[in-house]
């Protein structure tokens, strides 16, 4: 009980698992935003309940996780984020659902109390309070900036391309952007509410459908939570399907990164050969699992099907291809000076951000952050994989191309060893019912970053609560501040190197 | 040649650059589809894309002022007039006297003042970001277009393009290094000027990036039609501005027989054939520039226009 050693709580909760959660009362919550301000904890998540907040934080160097909760007594609790600024998204959003209002430590540090997700349409106001308070609606407020030269430009939510909904907000003096504000949640689903109560196999069906490109990574995430708070093991060879499928998945989707930055930059070249490997990726992945982006085939207690007679030759072969030409298009990439100019030193995230935030994936290893989910936690089958993570420290697009670049070899060696070590075997436990109420936390690596799924179940398999935290979360916001002082003209290149994840943010 | 004949191969000329324009535009598509292992839109696309938009009602900005409105018709008609005036497969058309390549570059300003103008009239974001950057690229490539011209004009002896056509295919011409820069200088301008890879990107969906359709994004329907049109004329007629100046043979005299005039036109598919297939291997082959490298790029472009003029003062053979 590392972390929570240094902050005086009330008690612990028993049925909480793997990582320990408290209840604290002010003094300890204080204490704990103290530690995420100085930098020895990091932000993981926090997340609302009708009467009560939590906040799951990371201790770096062990790799300690631990949960405070705060009983909202009434319907308040102490802000976060008006001294820690990566919480302040997550604020908004736990004020949109529950209702409950941050209160300042100081008059400066007054809470923004602007909606996040809640654009008026709901027809109600704080739906997960089960109250039904009205809330005062007003016109959504940008940040002001002001300076004489200074011009909006509003874009989205509605794009040009086909992708998600999200409305910019861009200050710029002529080309140079001054600030960029982000207004999201024009793809909210309602996902939180939906689990409440469904049962673990429908609340799997959400979780898989979170953010459709890391179909897998949810499931996994979902999955393990529900596993751990059940305090159930899943046999080796689900372990291994897991893995495999999780690779596959982020193999798809570098492969589609790498193509569409350097697309963005009007380089079409490499988004048709990138293209070619996606696909033929999600093919190899259709023969094995039976889904091209291999959806509800991770559920709680192990994996729905197994691979495919068939799948191993496929994937065989499409790791000879990757090996063939991948390295191939590493040469284009590294050759072509026309794009190296625009992606070298364009859009640079500080070290500083992405510790502070806590960014994960690409965004943080790109810029110094060293963390991948997989390693620092060592989940199954991780923990007897080898594999490298890669770090760069120059924080750009490039830096950001390469972290990918190297990924892709690693996932490909990954999915080699999967398939030596994979062993004969189960593929599902069953789930035990009537051991009464359980907490699970899990975290895996999605292809951006880490997911985290926190999870209460009834005595009935049910669900009664679960928070699903996608690492967009926390790189959104550093987009704002990456793009500043950069062009207009280059908002795009940055924005799909960072390609954060609308639905999953928006939940 | 009597009248008649002067004002039929000049009327051919006219049609033919109207109809062949959205030909050139598909087959550059084409080829960049092919390089990247796609199928790509058929040839004819272009065309099926000017009807469809022809059929579609127009839908206007509220605070969208007449100016919007007649915009695409001078822009169209500015670029058709300059289109046709540049020789294509025949010299000494009937409009040759007036075929000055100031004049040209005169048409084709006004014409984009215009674009730009219609750009900001409805007073979006994108617009202005548009006619901006387009002013910008503009106030580089009209200056370094016109020291290429005098370069091109002082080796010549003329701006009238008939003249330069004639010359430069004479034997009188020879190597020399300044034409050399002129043709470097030339094409850099084309790709500016026709809103290409690495300047801008016509395929683009990124609002952001946009330069030339950012401008257009506004329009809608027969406007949009002309708008796209204007620059599928336009791109043919840089193409074939580069093909009347640097590789004018097989152009038929005024006096020729109809086989000359043929041979000629035959002669004159081939090179923009060729010219259009270089041009997407050119795109495929780089990424666009960030906006603030575009003046150097177009700097070099004056540079090499600038050189070639004054190595033609100090040395008349160069």
């Amino acid at each position: 009980m590392g972390i929570l050693d240094g902050i005086p709580h009330v008690h612990a909760v028993s049925s909480h698992r793997p990582w320990p959660r408290a209840l604290v009362t002010e003094a300890g919550w204080q204490v704990a935003i103290d530690r995420l301000v100085e930098g020895s904890l990091t932000l993981l998540g926090f997340w609302g309940e009708p009467t009560a907040v939590h906040m799951a934080m990371l201790e770096a160097g062990s790799a300690e996780i631990a949960v405070v909760t705060y009983a909202c007594a009434a319907g308040t609790f102490p802000g976060v984020a008006g001294r820690h600024p990566p919480a302040l998204r997550l604020e908004r959003t736990i004020h949109d659902l529950f209702g409950l209002v941050p209160t300042a430590a100081a008059d400066d540090l007054r809470p923004d109390l602007r909606p996040w997700l809640d654009h008026g349409a709901w027809g109600k106001s704080y739906p997960l309070s089960g109250s039904n308070a009205a809330r005062h609606v007003q016109p959504y407020q940008f940040l002001p900036a002001e300076g004489e030269a200074l011009h909006q430009v509003a874009v989205g939510p509605v794009h040009a391309g086909i992708i998600e909904p999200g409305h910019f907000r861009f200050t710029a003096n002529g080309e140079h952007v001054v600030r960029l504000e982000q207004w999201l949640g024009y793809t909210h689903k309602g996902i939180e509410q939906l689990m409440q109560g469904a049962d673990l196999e429908a609340a799997a069906r959400l979780a898989n459908r979170t953010s459709g490109d890391s179909a897998v990574a949810y499931a996994f995430a979902f999955a393990r939570a529900a596993e751990v708070a059940l305090d159930i093991e899943v046999p080796r060879r689900a372990n291994y399907l897991r893995a495999l499928m999780a690779e596959l998945e982020r193999l798809a989707n570098h492969f589609g990164d790498i193509g569409a930055i350097c697309n963005d930059a009007s380089f079409a070249l490499m988004h048709a050969q990138t293209g070619i490997l996606r696909e033929r990726t999600l093919r190899a992945a259709d023969a094995a699992f039976g889904h091209r982006l291999m959806m509800d085939a991770v559920v709680p207690g192990g994996v729905a099907r197994d691979i495919a007679p068939d799948g191993i030759p496929a994937l065989r072969t499409l790791l000879a291809e990757i090996e063939k030409v991948f390295p191939r298009l590493i040469e284009l990439y590294d050759n072509t000076a026309s794009l190296q100019d625009r992606t070298v030193t364009t859009g640079i995230v500080k070290a500083e951000y992405a510790r502070q935030f806590g960014a994960g994936g690409y965004v943080g290893r790109a810029s110094g952050r060293n963390f991948d989910a997989r390693r620092n936690l060592a989940y199954a089958p991780y923990d007897h994989l080898s594999f490298e993570v890669p770090v760069l420290e120059a924080g750009d697009v490039n830096a950001r191309i390469w972290i990918r670049i190297r990924e892709v070899e690693q996932s490909v060696g990954l999915i080699a060893q999967i398939l030596d070590l994979m062993v004969p075997g189960e593929i599902r436990s069953t789930l035990p019912a009537g051991r009464g109420a359980c907490e699970g936390l899990a975290l895996t690596e999605a292809f951006r970053g880490d997911v985290l799924v926190w999870l209460r179940l009834d005595g009935e398999l049910r669900v009664e609560r679960c928070h699903l935290r996608d690492a967009s979360w926390f790189q959104w916001p550093l987009l704002e501040t990456a793009i500043e002082g950069n062009i207009i003209a280059d908002f795009p290149l940055c924005n799909k190197s960072f390609n954060c994840s609308y639905s999953g943010a928006d939940l | 040649m009597n009248a008649l004949g002067d004002i039929l191969s000049q009327g051919a000329q006219m049609s033919l650059v109207l109809g062949l324009a959205p030909l050139l535009t598909g087959f550059v598509r084409k080829v960049k589809a092919r390089l990247l292992r796609r199928r790509g839109p058929p040839l004819l696309q272009p065309y099926r894309d000017l009807v469809r938009l022809m059929r579609k009602d127009v839908v206007l900005a509220d605070n969208a002022s007449w100016l919007f409105r007649v915009i695409p018709y001078l822009i169209f008609s500015g670029t058709w007039v300059a289109a046709s005036l540049v020789p294509t497969f025949g010299n000494g058309l009937l409009f040759s006297w007036t075929a000055d390549l100031i004049a040209i570059i005169a048409l084709l300003g006004s014409a984009r003042f215009f674009q730009a103008l219609a750009g900001m009239d409805v007073g979006t974001a994108f617009g202005g970001i548009g006619s901006s950057r387009e002013v910008m690229i503009a106030s580089l490539a009209e200056p370094a277009m016109l020291i290429t011209v005098f370069s091109v004009a002082m080796i010549a002896g003329s701006t009238q393009l008939a003249n330069v056509a004639e010359f430069m295919g004479s034997d009188a011409v020879g190597l020399r290094v300044s034409l050399g820069m002129a043709f470097v200088a030339l094409t850099i301008m084309a790709l500016a000027e026709n809103a290409r890879i690495p300047v801008d990107n016509p395929a683009t969906h990124l609002e952001l990036t946009m330069v030339h359709e950012a401008m257009v994004l506004e329009y809608s329907g027969r406007h949009l039609a002309l708008i796209d049109l204007s620059s599928q004329l336009k791109l043919l007629l840089y193409v074939s501005l580069i093909a009347c100046v640097f590789v004018p043979w097989g152009m038929a005299t005024a006096d020729a027989s109809v086989d000359r005039f043929a041979f000629g036109a035959l002669l004159y598919l081939g090179k923009l054939t060729v010219l259009g297939f270089l041009l997407a291997v050119f795109e495929t082959s780089i990424a666009k520039m960030r906006v603030f490298r575009i003046p150097e790029f177009l700097g070099a472009a004056l540079m090499l226009a600038l050189l070639a003029t004054l190595l033609r003062f100090v040395s008349g053979s160069l």
